[in-house]
């Protein structure tokens, strides 16, 4: 039998210079490689009240017309619809979901407007969860639907925010990256929009809403990252027609009295949105969504179910042991249930033939009720047969005795005697 | 509340068509919308996070494997075991010497692990060599398992699985001993092996090819699979470049550190009286494929292959063997059906009473 000894040389790795060109510098390559025949997904949810532009930005932002028709106002709650597309540029291929919120924002009553919302992500989490703890599982092959970012709309109204925003954005700014924009915002004038952006800002500030900030730590984006973030909540305007400017054709609403260019920086950030959202900080969002939001969802979920990472004193739970537990107890509860169902049954078993029972006990008196009565007329109508009967043979015996006296007076005497017999028998 | 939409028709966006150069300014192509730049920011986050690679030697002492390691890095990263006295010269035991490098190549950064395995198959008696040898890795897969299933996770966890395992074999020319069809059959399953004809500067070309092909019947006999396994092969490209390297394989490697002068040019090899050979060079021995297999073109691959494949399976394995199949009979006639033992899920499975008989009541 061969022993084996263990040998670590310590926790630091040593720094070894090359003697010449190894060849491990296409590793980011062989990595880019086997994404781009993966392909990626990105998930982008909407969120504002209807009419504000959302399903319009979208198609700008992304170059193509995506869905259907606007949504009426009269939704009775909100409802979350999402649609996933196929896009591709040069090589890559983005499969994009976009969600939208269905109904926000319309309802008079708006205190639940948010949790639908919030279950929604929970939902995504959850899926990914179960995903994750599966015995046999396929994450390589596995659909992300988690929201990467969040595009918070606001409305333009130029005060502030109104309260379900700042309600809604409290509710999911740790469940989810936000990107709050000024919607519409070609209907505030440049010295206003300036003044909401502060208002906006420091509303947000002073109720405790996290929102996403672009990274800041990699030196090639820290710059520009950095001067998005000063530039937030982005005020976009979206349009898919197109109008001639000059000798070219650009993305624009016209009005009579000018029009707004959607990819002019003077006249709003959407280029800042589009360089932010998706050429700067796509992997960014996506990775903050599984290293921080998922994490924390998932630490949550795992402790409310009762498991622990370790005990201090004895050794660490496996996940799998703590399973077993719950599972025996869970299936405690089950055999308990079960039973519980199956006294009830029993019960309404036994009563029902109980109610059976006396049923047919009824009926057997009935019946013998009715039998006794058919027998009481039977007799009745036997003793009056007899009295007939009695009566039929007392008429036969005096006919007989009658009879027999006409004869013998016939025999007696003549005729006239029995003529005579004959009128005193009349 | 929400539905997800299967994938809906290609959309794509249309590509620019430059329009109006009358003025002569530069070009904007309005449809570009920028996706493809997320190649770019995935570069950026793997060049900042760096690289692990995990790479076990196995072999008899005396094969050149610590030579090779040096080769295939271009530096000291494994201390060739130097075996003094005689009393040290039959270790007892089989030690799992594994020693990290932080070595960097053109602003990518590489964290190297070599783990060496001294002492096996030195002694007379080899029942069982590999057992340390397995542990070792299935020991790694463990750690990774007890991290990921930790409630507070690091944000990345440290990766110390084995990667990839080089099998050398002696160049006998004749056939696979014993000894190594047992190692490989068994770890086969654990780990990718990649196996190499170690010191093959004593084989001339034929005995090369003929012992190439032996292994190969033999591998193939006792249903081995070495990397690039058949069955992981993701498509027809896939197929057509691995199918190559496994008519290639094993690699016949001659290693060196040493350089020497050929031809007006310091290139690494093995001096003899009767030639010098390059390391390098393909027309000498198959080094230079085995370099750019490991390392330049299936280095990803490999690691994908440990996580995605072998990692899983120990995970399932695992988490199978707590995972005791409780019969549950419940009392007649309530009839309940449980979810298969595949779902790890945290929810109940939903109850479904059959429709009782009622003769048995009472």
């Amino acid at each position: 039998k061969v022993e084996c000894r263990e040998v670590q040389t310590g926790e630091g790795a040593r720094a070894v210079p090359l003697a010449g060109h190894v060849g491990f510098d296409s590793m980011p390559d062989q990595l880019v490689n086997k994404s781009v025949n993966h392909g990626f997904c990105f998930n982008i949810l909407c969120v504002g009240e209807t009419g504000l532009g959302k399903s319009t930005l979208m198609d700008t932002l992304f170059n193509t017309k995506f869905e259907g028709e606007p949504t009426q106002h009269n939704q009775p709650g909100v409802t979350l619809k999402s649609n996933t597309y196929e896009l591709q540029e040069s090589n890559v291929r983005l499969k994009l979901t976009v969600v939208n919120t269905v109904g926000f924002g319309d309802q008079i009553n708006k205190e639940d407007s948010y949790k639908s919302i919030v279950e929604f992500i929970d939902a995504q989490f959850e899926a990914y969860l179960q995903e994750e703890l599966k015995i046999k599982r396929t994450l390589h092959s596995y659909h992300d639907t988690r929201i990467h970012a969040c595009l918070y709309f606001i409305a333009p109204t130029g005060h502030s925010l109104k309260s379900l925003d700042l309600v809604t954005m409290k509710k999911l700014d740790s469940k989810v990256n936000i990107i709050p924009i000024v919607a519409k915002s070609d209907a505030i004038s440049k010295s206003e929009l300036a003044k909401f952006k502060i208002k906006i800002t420091s509303e947000l500030v002073s109720n405790g809403v996290q929102i996403y900030q672009f990274p800041t730590d990699d030196e090639s984006v820290a710059e520009i990252n950095s001067t998005m973030n000063s530039h937030l909540p982005f005020a976009v305007v979206g349009s898919t027609e197109e109008v001639k400017i000059g000798n070219k054709m650009v993305k624009a609403r016209q009005y009579p009295w000018g029009t707004v260019q959607v990819e002019n920086e003077n006249h709003c950030d959407f280029v800042k949105l589009r360089e932010m959202l998706i050429r700067v900080n796509m992997e960014d969002l996506r990775e903050q969504t599984h290293t921080r939001h998922y994490e924390l969802y998932r630490r949550c979920k795992l402790e409310e179910m009762g498991f622990k990472d370790t005990d201090p004193d004895s050794k660490p739970f496996s996940l799998q042991e703590t399973y077993e537990a719950k599972r025996n107890e869970f299936m405690g509860e089950l055999q308990k249930k079960e039973e519980e169902m199956r006294q009830m049954f029993v019960q309404r078993v036994k009563e029902k033939e109980a109610e059976l029972k006396e049923a047919e006990k009824e009926l057997h008196e009935k019946f013998d009720r009715l039998k006794k009565l058919h027998q009481d007329e039977k007799k009745k109508l036997e003793d009056k047969k007899k009295s007939l009967d009695d009566e039929l043979n007392m008429f036969k015996q005096k006919k007989t005795a009658a009879e027999l006296l006409q004869n013998q007076a016939q025999q007696a005497g003549g005729s006239t005697t029995l003529k005579r017999d004959k009128e005193r028998k009349k | 509340m929400s539905e997800a939409v299967a994938p809906d028709a290609m959309v794509s966006p249309a590509v620019g068509v430059p329009y109006g150069e009358k003025a002569g300014g530069p070009v904007l192509d309005f449809s570009y919308v920028g996706i493809d730049a997320i190649l770019e920011q995935m570069r950026r986050k793997a060049m900042k996070q760096g690289f692990e690679l995990n790479i076990m030697v196995v072999g008899q002492s005396g094969l050149g494997k610590s030579t090779l390691m040096n080769t295939l890095f271009k530096s000291k990263v494994s201390r060739k075991s130097v075996l003094a006295t005689a009393q040290e010269k039959i270790p007892k035991t089989i030690e799992i010497k594994s020693i990290s490098h932080d070595i960097e190549e053109k602003g990518v950064r590489m964290k190297l692990t070599v783990i060496d395995t001294p002492g096996f198959g030195d002694q007379i008696n080899n029942e069982n060599c590999w057992q340390p040898i397995m542990k070792f890795i299935n020991d790694q897969y463990e750690a990774y398992l007890q991290e990921e299933i930790n409630i507070n996770r690091k944000k990345r966890i440290p990766d110390s699985r084995v990667h990839c395992c080089i099998y050398f074999i002696p160049p006998t020319g004749h056939c696979l001993r014993p000894l190594d069809v047992e190692f490989m059959r068994r770890l086969s399953k654990v780990v990718n092996i990649v196996p190499v004809i170690a010191k093959a500067d004593t084989l001339t070309l034929e005995e090369r090819d003929f012992f190439k092909k032996k292994i190969r019947e033999e591998l193939r006999a006792n249903g081995i699979d070495v990397y690039p396994q058949k069955e992981f092969d993701e498509d027809a490209e896939d197929r057509m470049i691995n199918e190559k390297i496994r008519e290639m394989i094993p690699f016949a490697v001659v290693g060196s550190d040493q350089e020497y002068q050929v031809n007006g040019r310091r290139l690494l090899g093995r001096k003899t009286k009767w030639g010098t050979i390059e390391v390098e060079n393909i027309a000498h021995c198959e080094f230079a494929y085995l370099r750019d297999l490991l390392i330049r073109t299936h280095m990803q691959n490999i690691k994908d292959i440990t996580s995605s494949i072998h990692y899983e399976m120990y995970r399932v394995r695992r988490l199978n063997e707590n995972n005791t199949v409780v019969a549950h009979t419940p009392p007649a006639p309530l009839q309940l059906t449980s979810t298969g033992c595949n779902s790890f899920a945290m929810t109940l499975p939903p109850l479904q009473p059959s429709t009782p008989s009622i003769s048995q009541v009472g």
